[in-house]
């Protein structure tokens, strides 16, 4: 779709849908950023929070790569290249965490 | 002799070149990929974050009561409570939850000035793009006073036993923050902020520059002449990439 208006100088009106979508979306984030916010006094801080925390920054994540960036709209060939190598850092994680609990058997 | 021309057609296979398998330019795409490494670096520090907090033991106490100590890792909305122009009072968050939502708006006008160069607007280019760079500065001034905030500390400072840059233990007060002793929690606390919020805003200081100039040159109509907007777009990309980091910065060091 980017590559429509390639080399044509014609200015197009405004698509009134495509502007309240971006705007939809800049309300969706500022909603789950408050509620964020809000649950940070609310709930007792514990793992149960944390997951909350991660998962609903995983879901403002996707907004942003998929709305903002448009990677949703490229060719899949460089959705997955963009997205399959994150699986790496699955294991840092798993790795790291694990090294974390062992420096704190043997510090503490 | 023949004077006839056959045009030969040579039947093109996916790898015979002359097709674009990704379909998107060269800029976008090495923007892309430059994108994918630093959501590695960045992912590497937050991840380091993790592993450094829970190699120490966690504040046990009631929240309401929470002190600060080199010896358990501290509670952020304890720590980062402070909001300018009001001296010495608790807000936990506030601040950062503002700097938090001035990000997300600029990042919405940069999605905003994108759309407008689809439709080759420049009018509408160069507004968007002006909120976007004044969004991208005032977080910038933000971070700076977060930092000589975090930096310069409380009133009262906390009294801490540390081993100092001369290699002796040493009980005394403790105000603010540096890389070798902070008042808040154990030294890697500062360290962790000094260096992810810092190449955060390493990042946010590049991009006011590239925002500087795709704000420039859509105003003078560089990009009008050349017929699209795509500088816009690709600027746009690390922008939004800037935002998207923030976001997890704001869980993992201000949220947890």
């Amino acid at each position: 779709m980017e590559h429509v208006n390639k080399n044509s100088r014609e200015v197009i009106p405004r698509d009134p849908a495509k502007i309240k979508k971006i705007w939809l979306t800049a309300l969706i984030l500022l909603v789950i950023t408050s509620v964020e916010f809000v649950l940070a006094f609310t709930m007792e801080r514990g793992l149960l929070l944390y997951f909350i925390f991660i998962a609903l920054t995983i879901v403002k994540a996707k907004y942003i790569m998929l709305e903002f960036m448009h990677l949703g709209e490229e060719a899949k060939p460089l959705f997955y290249a963009i997205i399959v190598p994150l699986i790496f850092l699955v294991w840092l994680i798993i790795a790291l965490m694990k090294e974390g609990v062992e420096i704190f058997g043997v510090r503490w | 002799m023949s004077s006839t021309a056959i045009e030969i057609q040579p039947k093109r296979g996916v790898w015979d070149g002359g097709n674009e398998p990704l379909k998107a330019s060269y800029g976008k795409l090495m923007m892309w990929f430059f994108l994918l490494s630093d959501i590695f670096s960045f992912t590497a520090f937050l991840i380091a974050y993790g592993a450094i907090r829970i190699s120490y033991p966690a504040y046990a106490g009631e929240v309401a009561d929470f002190v600060s100590s080199n010896e358990h890792w501290p509670i952020p909305e304890m720590i980062f409570d402070a909001v300018p122009f009001v001296h010495g009072g608790h807000f936990p968050l506030i601040f950062v939850g503002l700097m938090t939502f001035i990000l997300i708006m600029s990042s919405v006008t940069m999605v905003l000035a994108v759309e407008a160069g689809h439709r080759n607007d420049r009018n509408d280019v160069v507004k968007w793009m002006l909120w976007t760079l004044l969004g991208g500065m005032t977080f910038l001034g933000c971070q700076a006073w977060e930092w000589t905030h975090f930096i310069h500390g409380t009133d009262e400072g906390v009294i801490l036993t540390y081993v100092n840059s001369f290699n002796n233990v040493v009980s005394e007060a403790v105000y603010g923050a540096n890389l070798l002793v902070n008042e808040y929690g154990p030294a890697p606390f500062a360290q962790l902020f000094f260096f992810i919020t810092g190449f955060h805003g390493f990042h946010v200081t590049i991009g006011v520059f590239l925002l500087f100039l795709a704000f420039y040159q859509a105003a003078v109509g560089v990009y009008e002449d050349r017929g699209h907007y795509e500088m816009v777009e690709k600027i746009g990309l690390y922008w939004h990439f800037v935002d998207l980091v923030w976001v997890f910065v704001f869980t993992f060091f201000y949220l947890i």
